[in-house]
Formats: structure tokens, sequence, C-alpha cells
């Protein structure tokens, strides 16, 4: 009975991947499989692939880059996540909310401020060539986008890193304690040892989304990497060439290898406390002077992170920023100018990215459920296809959903699927479906088997052990895949700039796409990337106060 | 009778003002209350174009769908099945081209009258018939005049200043397989210098780009915030730029291109009546004149208006310099269209960072070797540059047509058949061009110490 009933909830699972993934997707990359002259099935592309120097380049670099990622990203994460978990630390949610913020990078303007910040030419430049006559180019290369992508990404080990370490059984930190373990030992031999699937689900997603991540290449105008190269060789007119869609397929495989590498690292060791739920790790006082310098590394890392932010103020509230270090003069044109246009485009967002996050956790903790906790046969490739989702350009899932609900009329609306709004709304959550997915996993990862058992042996079913012990127990893990799906489907562009189809049922970030057409609408523009910013923001810390009422709950009801 | 005969008025009162109210409210009836167009023209341009089509046909409700060019294509493309959309509205001739080629725009013909057929020497219309130019913009050359006061740069004022070694590292332009209307520039330089003389100049220009942008706002975005000095550019991006405050300037170089701006209908449209409509309000004079809105400015398609606009106004139908000077040939460009944006892409965007170390090397070289009359320098310098020129393939090769099959990937028929692979073509050239960059190099290293 009890596998009947998984297998019905694997495979409606399966279902939608299928429709709302696979078949849009294939749909789209079976040119890749073809060949370009006679059109019959064949590897050559593959062959040609690997033949070309100019991939073989990208190919290396795109690992390289992927690599470092993780490496800078993990040295940003790594003191945030500690010191605002393990120590009693005023504005730890204020920090945390603060951490999160890289992660929204609103299209186009994002770039803008960078540039205008970090750029050859960009504010800190001409300081550098005013004081010192030297000049450091931060955004050239691959250095470049290493440096860029890991103060954009590195939210992603932050979070789960924090939500893992929340969820610590603090009796096994309280026992190596009581023998004498102390300090960096306690730290490196008990306490990250256990946080490691969290901080695994962070560091593969940094490693995913550099490995695959187009926007900071194209930024810095950097080609040789595989994603802006199928990127290059997918949108332009009248031009299918094949190769874009063998390197989405490359670049499709090797995600689904890091992952599996990732499960490896955490495949047969426990992470899990023992017959207790988890209840953080203790937190203990700073003395004086550690405090002060816990407060400095923080405040340097938050403005490093959060500089490219600071740019978009400044330039959301400049007249005219040109070649100088800061704005010319400063004005609030540019928001009442959004204010009195774009009314819809916030509430759109709002709402399409809280649909997408939701639905997001429900799928993942689902999935993450199946797979760690349930024998369904090939329960694993769920994991695998929700999370090769991250490596299909968004510009080939709304090529594919154009493609395959454009024939399919919705029932009582009489419209085509693929104009409705919702596949806006579907077309985000399965985009920013691998975050939660991640996020869940980790945390299902420490939550005892042998709660759920107990819960069971008591009389509880299925359906209400979930509901009321796992659920719960994996809290920070989900509140975790919540905000960082919601986060980046606010701001997402590409796959929603092909499946738009009024104005009314637009988002922020097409709305920042159409300012950004023009030399005037630069500041409206960032101006409502600002907005995108402190709705995500304000939803973000709303979500922690949630996790600390929580973990208070928690800790006073007696264990 | 009588009663009859005032039946018969009434009954023929009636008809008569029911044939009225039916001539009177033809016009408005006619029209559909829905007109739905696929953009990517700024909101400046559309918001200003719907506003006065409305005002003219009240009841007529406009939705402006703004996408990239690329975008709109492929949305037309993959919802023909269940067509949505009136209107393709934007720049690039191209992209017009492809969707006429897939059967997805309808033929029309224009009722407007006093409409040429070529601005400068570009076809203003589809011969077709089934997309209509409806305004024209010029290529030039754009730059940030803070930039080039610090960095002590003389602004350029014509094409082959932009590859002087003052201007290394300054410059940047668009890729023509990113934008339509970029590509119109690179084939009328080929078409106008020749082929290889055409594509030694490009690679000059292209050897002191800081960078080749993968959209063609980027361009204008890079000048006006200072992240380069100058940027080839339309005239509009150059002029509204300079407009919202921007410390820029914009010149046309004496030799210029034109681009055209277009329209069509796509094929089953869901409402014909309105869409006929707004292409002949956009060729109208009271459309036309929009365009001189100094928020817009684009050249208008006819001569007529010129007289209501300001001075400093360029007419294409009376300065001759104004894209005049090459006699572009459409068929030549279309043959192949895809093989020179593959082109561009191997030996410019993908490789830019080599060739603008040939590039310098070269120009280090000539400044080193300036004035001492060194032949045997002097015959290196020359080597390298004819290396840096090299084209993998000649023009004849360009036309022909099984060779530009390659980079087509729509085959007619199943049964059609292309020998050779993109790929396999690209990375031939990738080879010789990289290779070709690094002896530049030495040989420009080589010459420079002599």
């Amino acid at each position: 009975m009890r596998i009947r009933s998984s297998y019905i909830v694997a495979s409606s699972l399966a279902l939608f991947l299928l429709v709302f993934l696979v078949v849009p997707v294939f749909k789209v990359v079976y040119v890749a499989f073809q060949d370009p002259s006679t059109g019959s099935l064949t590897l050559v592309n593959f062959i040609d692939f690997f033949k070309t120097s100019l991939f073989q380049e990208s190919f290396v670099n795109s690992f390289y880059v992927a690599g470092m990622a993780v490496l800078l990203a993990t040295i940003l994460a790594l003191p945030l996540a500690y010191f605002t978990t393990r120590f009693n630390f005023g504005g730890s949610i204020l920090i945390q909310t603060l951490g999160i913020v890289p992660l929204i990078m609103p299209p186009f303007v994002g770039a803008v401020a960078m540039q205008l910040f970090f750029g050859s030419n960009g504010s800190i430049n001409l300081l550098l060539d005013q004081w010192f006559g030297i000049n450091i180019p931060f955004m050239e290369g691959l250095n470049g986008v290493i440096l860029v992508e890991s103060v954009h990404y590195f939210p992603f080990i932050l979070i789960n890193l924090s939500a893992a370490l929340n969820n610590i059984d603090r009796s096994l930190e309280e026992a190596a304690q009581n023998l004498g373990c102390r300090g960096m030992r306690l730290f490196r031999r008990v306490v990250f040892p256990l946080a490691l699937p969290g901080y695994l689900a962070g560091a593969s997603l940094v490693f995913l989304k550099a490995f695959d991540d187009l926007g900071t290449p194209l930024l810095l105008n950097v080609n040789t990497m595989l994603a802006p190269q199928a990127y290059l060789r997918i949108s332009s007119i009248g031009i299918s060439d094949p190769m874009g869609y063998v390197i989405s397929c490359i670049l499709v495989f090797f995600s689904l290898l890091s992952i599996w590498a990732a499960t490896l690292a955490t495949k047969g060791r426990d992470y899990t406390g023992g017959g207790k739920g988890s209840a953080g790790l203790l937190k203990r006082d700073m003395r004086g002077w550690e405090k002060v310098g816990a407060y400095c590394l923080i405040i340097f890392l938050l403005l490093l992170v959060l500089s490219p932010h600071i740019a978009l103020v400044l330039l959301s509230f400049g007249t005219i920023w040109s070649f100088s270090v800061l704005p010319d003069a400063y004005t609030v044109a540019h928001y009442a100018e959004i204010f009195s246009t774009t009314g819809d485009y916030i509430s759109n967002t709002l709402m399409y990215a809280t649909m997408a996050a939701l639905f997001d956790v429900a799928f993942s903790v689902a999935i993450a459920y199946v797979v760690l906790r349930t024998n369904v046969i090939g329960r694993k490739w769920l994991d695998y296809i929700g999370t090769g989702a991250l490596a299909i350009p968004g510009v080939v899932l709304g090529i594919g959903y154009l493609r395959t609900f454009n024939d399919f009329n919705v029932p009582f609306i009489d419209k085509p699927l693929a104009s409705w709004w919702v596949i806006i709304v579907i077309a985000l959550a399965i985009r920013r479906l691998p975050y939660a997915l991640r996020a869940c996993t980790a945390a299902l990862h420490q939550v005892s088997v042998s709660l759920e058992e107990a819960g069971e042996n008591l009389g509880a079913n299925k359906p209400t052990v979930v509901r009321k012990i796992v659920v719960p127990l994996m809290a920070g893990g989900i509140v975790a895949g919540f905000i960082t799906s919601f986060a980046t489907a606010a701001v997402e562009l590409s796959a929603t700039l092909m499946l738009v189809t009024a104005e009314s049922d637009a988002p922020l970030a097409y709305g920042i796409y159409v300012f950004m057409q023009s030399a005037a609408g630069r500041g409206p523009g960032a101006a409502l990337g600002i907005v995108a910013v402190v709705v995500v923001a304000i939803g973000t810390y709303l979500s922690h106060h949630f996790i600390e009422r929580n973990k208070k709950l928690q800790a006073t009801t007696p264990g | 009778m009588k009663l009859l005969n005032s039946c018969f008025t009434t009954i023929g009162r009636l008809a008569l003002s029911a044939a009225m109210v039916a001539l009177i409210a033809l016009p408005a009836q006619a029209l559909e209350k829905q007109l739905i167009v696929v953009t990517s023209f700024p909101k400046d341009l559309t918001n200003a174009f719907k506003a006065a089509f409305e005002k003219q046909n009240p009841g007529v409700k406009v939705e402006m769908l703004k996408k990239k060019t690329t975008a709109g294509v492929k949305y037309i493309q993959e919802t023909a099945s269940n067509n949505t959309t009136d209107i393709f509205w934007a720049s690039a001739p191209d992209a017009f081209e492809v969707l006429k080629g897939d059967g997805l725009l309808a033929k029309y013909t224009v009722k407007a009258k006093g409409i040429p057929d070529v601005i400068g020497s570009y076809p203003i219309n589809d011969p077709e018939g089934y997309y209509k130019g409806f305004a024209g913009a010029g290529y030039g050359m754009m730059w940030n005049t803070r930039y080039l006061k610090a960095k002590k740069l003389p602004a350029p004022a014509e094409w082959a200043d932009l590859t002087k070694a003052v201007y290394h590292g300054h410059t940047g332009m668009s890729a023509p397989s990113r934008s339509g209307t970029t590509h119109l520039t690179v084939e009328t330089i080929i078409q106008g210098e020749g082929w290889v003389k055409g594509w030694a100049m490009m690679k000059e220009i292209a050897g002191n780009f800081k960078t080749v942008t993968e959209r063609s706002f980027g361009v204008p975005d890079g000048v006006n915030s200072g992240q380069f000095g100058v940027g080839i550019v339309i005239d509009f991006f150059g002029l509204s730029s300079k407009a919202s405050g921007f410390p820029v300037d914009f010149v046309y170089p004496t030799v210029t291109t034109l681009v055209p701006a277009n329209v069509g209908i796509v094929n089953k449209a869901p409402h014909p009546q309105a869409a006929a409509a707004f292409i002949e309000f956009l060729l109208s004079t009271e459309g036309q004149e929009l365009l001189l809105n100094p928020k817009i400015r684009r050249l208008p398609v006819r001569p007529d208006i010129y007289a209501k606009a300001p001075k400093t106004f360029p007419n294409p139908f009376t300065d001759k310099t104004i894209g005049a000077k090459v006699k572009f040939d459409v068929k030549k460009s279309k043959s192949r269209y895809n093989l020179v944006n593959a082109m561009f892409d191997v030996m410019i965007t993908y490789r830019l960072d080599d060739l603008r170390k040939a590039t310098k090397a070269i120009q280090d070289a000539e400044k080193a070797q300036a004035g001492k009359n060194n032949a045997a320098a002097a015959k290196l310098i020359g080597e390298a540059k004819a290396l840096v020129a090299a084209l993998p393939i000649d023009e004849a090769t360009s036309l022909k047509n099984d060779f530009a099959a390659i980079f087509k990937k729509k085959r007619k028929k199943a049964t059609d058949k292309v020998t050779g692979r993109q790929a396999e073509v690209e990375q031939k050239w990738d080879t010789m061009v990289k290779s070709n960059y690094a002896k530049a190099i030495q040989l420009a290293d080589k010459a420079k110490s002599m």
C-alpha cells in the first residue's frame, strides 16, 4: 500500500517534469542530434564540438571559472554564516538579509552599475588613477568573471550553510565540548562536517551557476566560455547553428555530473543528530575585542558584496553619471516616473515570484522525500532532471514553451496556454526549481529517520508524519529554498521576455528591459531595479523572522 | 393609397437613413477593437505612435509587445499555428526576410502615395510587397566628450580615423550576428570598399575595439557611461543620448550608410483592418511628422516632410553623401547573410584579444619605425598587416550558393543535401586566423626592434 502511494507521488512528479521541462526542451535541442546536411540522427555535432579549438578553450575556461568561483564564494560566505549562527550577534537577521541581496541583480541595470563602479573607467579606477596613476582591471577577462560570479552567487552558500548550521543537533556539539574539543578544531572536526550537506548544496549551486551563467561573461565581453558560446549561437536571427544546442546539452550533462559528484561526497554518512529534533548550535557571547574584529570583518565583506547595489542606488538617484566618480547631481524624478507608469509590474512580480517559489518548495520537498525516503526505482532521476533545469538557457525554455503549448487551449478561458500568464509562473518555477531542490534535499539529509519511525510507531500515517514531523524539521532548508527561488525569480528575464503576451501581464524585469532600450531610461530602469531589490529584501527579512520565531518556539517546547 | 405612399416614404427614409448610418459608421466599424503589435522599438517611439493612432481611430486599443528583434521573430514563428499578432514592427530588414521566408507575413499594397522607391541607395520597400520601410536611420560615430578630454583624444570624423593608433582600446561596436542594422553597416563597407579592402579596413577598425557588444544598444550604453570612448552607432542612439543630457556627441562621416526601419502585417492577423490602418497611418503625413520628434528622430520616407524638419536634420533625398555612394546590392547581401556574420565572429568577435594584440604590435612597430626609412622593417610590417587582413575565403566563394548554404540551417526540402558543416568550416577558419594573428605579432615585434 505504502509502496503504491510512493509510486503515485513519484510518477506525478515525473509527469510534471516531463511535460514542462523535458518535452519542451527536447523540442528545441533535438537539432543537436541531427545531421545538419541530411537531417538524420547523429552524434557528429558532438564530435565537431570536441574537435573545435574554440570550444575546447571555452570548455576549460568554464570549468576553471566555476571552480575558482566556488573557492572565492566560500571565502566570502563562511565568516558571514559562521558568525551569525554561532554567536549571539546583534543584527544577525539584518546581516543574513543583506547577505542575500547580491543574488538579486536586476538585468541590464545591474551590469551598468557594475561597470560604472568597477569598470576600467569606473569610480574605483578613476580614483586609483587620480591618486596613484594606476588602473586595476577588475572587470576584465576570466578573473573579472570569477570575481563577479562569486560576489553574485555566494549567497547560495551563505543561505544553505546557515540553514544547515542552524539545524545541527546541539547535543553532538555539547558532547564534543565535554570531550575537550574547542575553537577551530571543534568547527573543523564536528560543526562543519555536520553542516556539510548544506555547504555542498550551496557550493554545487555556485559551481553550476558559474558554469552555466550567461549574463556575467556577456557583461564582461568574455566570449570564450560555454554559456556565452551557446547563447551567441542560438539567438541570432535566421541562424540555428546546431552547435548552440550541442553546447546546451553539454552544459546539462556536466551540471548533472557535478550534482552526482556532490551526492557522492555525502553518500554513506550520517548527518543527523541523535533521537532529538534539532535546535541549532549553542550560541555564545563574544568577548569585547572579538566582537569588534568580527564586526569589522562583516562590514568589510558586506560593503564588498553590496557595492554593485550601492552603485545601483546612486544610478537610480543620479541625473547623469558618465566617466566620473559619482553622478553629476541627484534627483527623485526617476522614482516618480516609475511609480506613475508601472504599477502593474510590481504586483505582477510579487505574484509570479511568490507563486513560483511556493510551488518550488512544495515540489522540492516531495522530490527530496521520494529520493531519500522511498525505494522507487529511478527516483534519483527526479533530482537530476529537476536540477538539470539550471543548465537550460532561459531562451531555450521560452521557445520550447511556445512550441509545445501554443496549440493547447486552456479550457474555460479559451486561450493558448502559451499566452496565458500562468505559463510565466511555470517557466519561473521550473527555472528556479534547482535552488529549492538543493536546499530541501540538504535539509532532509539532516533529519533523522528515527523521528519519523517513532511517529509511525505511535500510529501516525505517512501524510501526517510528513506534515507534522518532516516538514517542521526541514523548515530552515525550506525557507532557504523559498528565498533563493523567490529572489532570483523576481529578476528573471530571458524566458519571461519570450512569454509575455500583454503588457498588463509583464513583471518588473520586462519593465527594466523596456526602460533600458533608450538612453533616457537608464535612471528609471535603475529605480525599478532598486524596487525589485527592496521587495525581495523585505520578503527575505520576513522569512528569516519566521525561522527565528519558529526556532524560539521549538526551543521552548521541551525536547 | 396615401397610407401606402407614406408607408413607402417611411420605408424609403428608413432605408436611406440606415444606408447613411452605415456610410458614416463604415470607417470606424471596419476597424477591429484591438491591434497587437510586436516591436523592438523603444517606448518613446511606440508610445507616440500608439497615442496618435488611438486618437485618430477611437475604439481601437493598441497593445505594444516589446521584444528584442530576435525574440520577436521567434515568438511569431512559434505562435504561428495560433497567431495572435497583427503587426511586426522593427528595424532589421533581415528579420522581416526570415519571417517572409517562413510564409509568416501577409502581402499588403500601400494606399498612401508620394513615397519614392529608394532612400539613399537602399530600396525602401520589399519588392515583393511583404514589408514596407517607414523610416530610415544613418550610421555614424558617437563619443563621450569627457572621455576624449581625459584621455586627450581627438574627436573622429571619418571611418578611417578609427583605424588610427590613438584610438587603440577606446572604441566599440556591436556584432553583425547580434544586430541586423550592424550587419547592414558591415555589408555596406564590404560592398563599398570591395571584399578584400573592405574586410581589411573592418579588421583595422576592430583591432582598436575595446569591446564587441552583444546587443546594439550596448554601444551607446557603453559610451554614455564612459566604458569606452567612441562607438559606431545608428544616429538616433547618439542623438537621443545627447538629448538626454549625457556628455556625448555624434557625427555622420562623409560616406555613411543608411538603414531602413520596417513594418509588416503578420499572416492570418486577427485584426487585419486595424493592421492595414496602422501601416497607412505610419506612412501618412501625420505619422511621418511624428518621426521628427527629437525623442524619436528618424529619417522620414516622405521627402515633403523634410520641409518641416529643423535645419540640421539630414535629408537623404537631397544630400547625396548619405548612403548614396554605395550601390547596395540587396541580393548579394541576402545570399551571404549568415556567412558574413560567421566570418565576423570567427575573425573578430571570438578572437578579439588576439586581433587586438596583433594590431597593437603593428601600431607599435610603425611608431618605432616612423621616419627611419628602414625598408626591411617596412616590409615586415607590410607582411604582418597582410597576415591580419588575410581572409579564409574569397568573394567568389562567399557568393557560391552551395557554400553559403552551409550557414543556412533551414533546408527547404528534406532531400536537399549540403556538404560540410558550419562547425567544421569555422574550425578551419579559426585555426588559420589564430595562427595568422600570432605570426603577425612575431613579425611586427621583429620590425619594431630593427
